[in-house]
């Protein structure tokens, strides 16, 4: 294990080295945003509105009582989106997308021989193929997390259809005593979900060895290990931002 | 020209290279041949940098490549152009970016300079117009020309070639092996091509070296092969029955 992680921070220091050319980088981190960002838009956006739904009806279902405001369900679905559902559910299931996607495409060139191909051009392989990817992860991630909350809460809006919440208490509950903590809490979270996915995806790519079959291995423990180490870092960053 | 001095490559306990020296001059077609499992494409991977030889030096004319770290290797990778077994191009590229993929990196050459000498590389290798194809579109002997151009687009010094006529039918193993040759020539580059083809080996063995159990067992010329007596080196190479018969004839 400690073998694993030492191998693991090497890289990551390989792969920050400097560039051989920006220019370069710059375009392979403008392709991976499109492809890491846009190409996840839909599936963010299907699960926030549900997420935010379903957070409202249950909310709702839970704590009707003639004693406590019909507006708390706003507040509640507005908390428990932005520091829970949003980021981690999100992540978990970029996890499985954007994830995948790292760790079986570096195995691929790995297996297939384009990493040596690169190596002995001269080029930092990790620097090319795994930067551009982090850096994409904990940019584009964060912004997906609050486009996720966004729709999350409007999920919330329309699911108020579905349950005795009026509405205006919704939207009154919104923006009732509102902590401002919760967004950077958000935002710290998403940055190191992001970082989680590509890295560790990354990595289990760049050190696939084998065929067809070791390069599906690669991505499941990738996607494994990077929803482990999600949930944990949720605790971590919870415990000591809240 | 690339010196190789005494080297050895071990995988935990399993002894690959045991004690190789040799010197591979330009303008030669310089080959490593020998059964499956004697160690030429570990002996390839440690004079490219791909293996670190567990002893041993490699050195790049007169420079010791061996001893040097990764930033100091880059400046002789920059003169190295390889063609791999599979091609190993890029997949996500079509093959006009794969050919100035190294030049992007490495030079200011203008958009046009670049497009220009991708177009030179592939008219080299008779690949006109595929510029915008992309890898899985190729056949197999088309993805080996594609990587001859990529490996030639920097203008090597040194080239190496990793068994490049597997998988190809006889009369594009001996296009690709003329394309090679021809290279070699017109560009005096030291190429070091790793074969168990017996076509290349005829055809093309400048100066051959034959592994045996990953000992150097035979060097010499493709015309001192056919005349012979080690043991070893005759069952590798007149193992079927047409060079048998080829070898009386002779």
């Amino acid at each position: 294990m400690f073998h694993s992680i030492g191998k693991y921070i090497l890289l990551l220091r390989l792969s920050f080295r400097k560039p051989e050319k920006f220019s370069v980088y710059w375009a392979e981190i403008m392709r991976e945003m499109v492809s890491q960002g846009i190409g996840s838009l839909g599936i963010v956006a299907i699960i926030s509105v549900f997420i935010g739904g379903v957070a409202t009806i249950q909310t709702a279902f839970q704590l009707i009582s003639d004693f406590i405001p019909r507006s708390v369900v706003g507040s509640i679905t507005r908390d428990s989106t932005i520091l829970e559902f949003s980021p981690t559910i999100t992540a978990l299931v970029l996890a499985g997308r954007i994830g995948s996607s790292i760790a079986s495409q570096i195995g691929t060139m790995r297996v297939t021989e384009q990493i040596d191909a690169l190596e002995i051009m001269g080029v930092n392989a990790p620097g090319y193929l795994i930067s551009p990817k982090v850096i994409t992860g904990i940019t584009m991630i964060p912004l997906l997390v609050i486009v996720s909350v966004g729709l999350g809460l409007l999920g919330g809006y329309l699911a108020c259809a579905a349950s005795n919440v009026s509405t205006t208490d919704y939207m009154t509950g919104l923006t009732d005593s509102f902590n401002p903590v919760i967004v950077t809490v958000c935002a710290v979270k998403a940055i190191f979900f992001g970082f989680i996915i590509t890295s560790i995806c990354s990595y289990q790519g760049f050190y696939t060895s084998g065929g067809a079959l070791e390069v599906g291995q690669a991505a499941t423990r990738g996607v494994v290990f990077s929803c482990v180490m999600i949930l944990f870092a949720d605790l971590i960053v919870s415990k000591l931002l809240l | 020209m690339i010196e190789i001095k005494d080297i050895y490559k071990t995988f935990g306990e399993n002894e690959v290279l045991r004690g190789i020296s040799a010197n591979f001059k330009p303008g030669k077609n310089n080959l490593i041949i020998g059964s499956s499992g004697s160690g030429k494409t570990t002996l390839l991977k440690c004079i490219v940098g791909l293996h670190e030889p567990t002893k041993g030096e490699v050195l790049y004319d007169k420079e010791n490549f061996t001893a040097m770290n990764f930033e100091s290797r880059v400046p002789i990778r920059k003169h190295i152009g390889m063609l791999f077994q599979n091609s190993a191009l890029f997949d996500s590229m079509t093959v006009e970016k794969n050919i100035i993929f190294p030049l992007n990196l490495f030079t200011d050459m203008s958009k046009s300079e670049k497009h220009d000498r991708a177009n030179f590389c592939l008219e080299k290798v008779n690949l006109k117009g595929t510029n915008k194809l992309f890898p899985s579109e190729l056949s197999g002997g088309m993805k080996k020309r594609v990587g001859i151009a990529r490996a030639i687009s920097m203008q090597p010094k040194y080239l190496f070639v990793d068994e490049p006529n597997s998988g190809l039918d006889p009369k594009t193993a001996i296009v690709i092996d003329d394309l090679i040759s021809t290279i070699t020539e017109e560009y005096q580059t030291t190429t070091v091509i790793v074969t168990h083809d017996m076509n290349s080996v005829m055809g093309i063995g400048d100066h051959i070296i034959f592994l045996h159990n990953g000992e150097k067992w035979w060097e010499g010329t493709n015309h001192e092969i056919a005349h012979t007596n080690n043991k070893e080196l005759n069952e590798f190479v007149f193992a079927s029955k047409f060079m048998r018969a080829a070898r009386e004839k002779l």
